[in-house]
């Protein structure tokens, strides 16, 4: 028996034989065909029709935005601009193999150079020709095996492509041997539970069809697993499934702390479902959804509708409202028009609001006006707070227009270091703990090569959220987190000792987190929140925490 | 003989992803030879690399022209297209 060790996602454990995904197949040689330029041409032909009915076929067996990606895949593989490319090269005396692969290169590389989104689409691209190269050889199409029976998949990677069409009933794990805690694979696992664990380097010497145990929770993969290890993980999986199917309570610590989990929701659409998964209420009600597909602000009346439909759905719970945050990753042209530099760093959040303030006041009336009209308990808040002055300004209009609690994000360090000066002149916090990541390790979050560091375990986030905390307990305010980190269940306990007072995530993630929470007291919660505080980078909190935990 | 139409981008993703696909799914369908350029780029509409290389934003310009069958009607619907703001909210 032997140990792997990676990033675990989630808390899930599973057992299962090994299916690697199938490697790309070798670049290939340019050298002469030895065939007429007709059968080159219809070789070619052939394998474009059958990859492109392939991704066609399975954008139709998975429906939702995967299809829109895989059959914008297809018309990439069948595009005539492409196609001439390929004829040129075939032209030139070239096999169909290396045309086609000389032709995708070279467009490729114009996607690459374009950079931003282009750059992205450029692995399709590169996705697309492997797939009609492996038709022309005749090999089986690289990418998610299908062994017919379930299997625990490893992977270097996994693409948008790939996870799409994962088998549910069948991967019982994914292993991938790259990527961190906020890869794609892994907030996919996190969406749909599947017990994961990434970045584990030495997943490269897994054979296909060995027997693993993969521990999210320890972030481990146990090879050559030994009969007693095999049965400890067949009890600890039927434990989680009955934790799975345990009635909802509210979410609380093992010595009955209470910890209310609370939903992300970004539009009115996904309600019910969180009040089915338990939700407490609404810790991020994200009102952007109104106002993207408009070119002028919706009216106060067109706003009240909308936001009704929400506090319906939490009468006599708490729904806290996000005022309209737009800017950087969603602008819009009637609150900013002039292109920026640097749009994180902009007229974005609650200054775009604070320089359109006709905007801001219309928000605020139509959320009393649906107050006025619904049995729950509306808080709002501000979005990228940066100074007291802004958070003063904010909480004040709002009371102004009858809001009775008002608060602010806390996602600039800037008004973190200021937390004390803060909560005496707001009613509550919300750490964005994906914005607080971004704008204090200086690293753009929509940008892949810097996403290492993004990442919430960093003790210098750590350490700015304890004194949001600690302002907290000082005055007597609530503090709450709403972000990827507070969906993390190991990370969750560590905000609880660290002074959050709640926990708002996507809903798929809430019965994860209550799980856990129920396993430590509030005195376990502070000494792994300390763990993590003392360490010196992201991995070491991480495994400190972890360390911490299974001694509590 | 062909037509042109200028026409001010309204998606707010411009042509890329999902609205870069609608838009070629609807030129291919069209009777006519359909170009689009910004600038001094000019691609076949039909063409989703070629789109996506235009690297078109929101309020942007573009020309698109015509050839064939149906001209004016495939230009009106077209332009319909891209005056409508095809992203959903997430």
């Amino acid at each position: 028996m032997s140990e792997l060790s990676g990033i675990g996602v989630g808390r899930g454990i599973a057992i299962g034989p090994v299916a690697r995904m199938s490697p790309p197949p070798p670049a290939p040689e340019d050298q002469s065909s030895e065939l007429s330029l007709e059968d080159e041409t219809q070789r070619v032909k052939e394998a474009v029709a059958a990859v492109a009915a392939e991704l066609d076929e399975r954008g139709r067996a998975v429906g939702g935005t995967a299809k829109d990606v895989l059959e914008a895949q297809a018309m990439m593989a069948q595009d005539p601009t492409l196609e001439e490319s390929v004829q040129t090269r075939l032209k030139a005396g070239k096999t169909g193999e290396f045309a086609v692969h000389a032709a995708f290169a070279e467009f490729r590389e114009t996607l690459e150079q374009l950079g931003g989104y282009l750059g992205e689409r450029a692995s399709d691209l590169s996705d697309v020709a492997q797939r009609v190269i492996a038709s022309l050889r005749g090999l089986p199409a690289p990418g998610v095996p299908d062994p017919g029976h379930p299997f625990v998949l490893v992977a270097e990677d996994l693409a948008p492509a790939d996870t799409a069409l994962l088998d549910l009933e069948k991967v019982q794990a994914l292993i991938t041997i790259q990527g961190g805690p906020t890869s794609h694979t892994a907030i996919l696992a996190r969406e749909k539970s599947i017990t994961a664990i990434v970045g584990v380097a030495e997943a490269s010497e897994l054979t296909e069809g060995e027997q693993v145990i993969v521990d999210a929770v320890a972030g481990t993969v146990f090879t050559h697993p030994t009969a007693a290890q095999v049965s400890d993980a067949e009890v600890r999986r039927a434990a989680r499934d009955a934790e799975a199917a345990a009635p909802l309570t509210p979410g609380a610590l093992a010595d009955g702390t209470s910890v209310p989990l609370l939903a992300n929701l970004g539009s009115f659409k996904s309600a019910n479902k969180a009040v089915a998964l338990g939700a407490e209420g609404v810790g991020l009600f994200r009102t952007e959804f109104l106002f993207l597909s408009a070119d002028e602000a919706p009216s106060v009346d067109e706003q009240r509708e909308a936001y009704q439909k929400v506090l319906e759905a939490f009468p006599g719970q708490k729904v806290v409202v996000r005022a309209l945050d737009a800017g950087a990753d969603k602008p819009l042209s009637f609150l900013n028009d002039q292109p920026e530099e640097n749009p994180a760093l902009g007229l974005r959040g609650l200054r775009a609001l604070m320089a359109n303030e006709a905007i801001l006041k219309d928000q605020l009336t139509a959320l009393a006006q649906a107050q006025e009209n619904t049995e729950a308990d509306l808080w709002v808040m501000a979005p990228m707070v940066s100074t007291v002055e802004e958070a003063e300004e904010f909480t004040a209009l709002a009371k102004e227009h009858g809001l009775a609690t008002a608060g602010v994000m806390v996602e600039v360090p800037s008004i973190a270091l200021m937390a004390d000066e803060l909560m005496s002149r707001t009613d509550f916090a919300s750490i964005g703990t994906n914005d607080l990541t971004q704008y204090t390790m200086a690293a753009d979050r929509m940008l892949g090569s810097v996403a290492s560091l993004q990442d919430p375990w960093h003790p210098a986030v750590l350490r700015l959220i304890r004194q949001v905390g600690a302002a907290g307990i000082t005055s007597g305010k609530p503090v709450g987190v709403c972000g990827e980190a507070a969906a993390d269940p190991l990370l969750a306990v560590v905000l609880v000792g660290l002074g959050v007072n709640t926990l708002s995530m996507s809903p798929a993630a809430l019965a994860d987190v209550r799980a856990e929470l129920k396993l430590h007291t509030f005195d376990e919660a502070k000494s792994i929140a300390e763990a993590a505080l003392t360490a010196a980078t992201a991995a070491q909190a991480r495994a400190s925490a972890l360390k911490a935990a299974q001694q509590s | 003989m062909s037509s042109t139409r200028t026409v001010t981008v309204a998606s707010s993703q411009g042509l890329h992803a999902r609205p870069a696909k609608l838009f070629v799914e609807a030129a291919q369908s069209a009777g006519a030879e359909v170009t689009i350029a910004k600038g001094e780029k000019s691609v076949n509409a039909a063409s989703i690399l070629g789109v996506l290389s235009l690297g078109v934003e929101k309020g942007d310009e573009v020309v698109l022209t015509a050839e064939g069958e149906n001209e004016e009607q495939t230009l009106d619907s077209l332009e319909t297209f891209l005056k409508t703001d095809h992203d959903e909210a997430s």
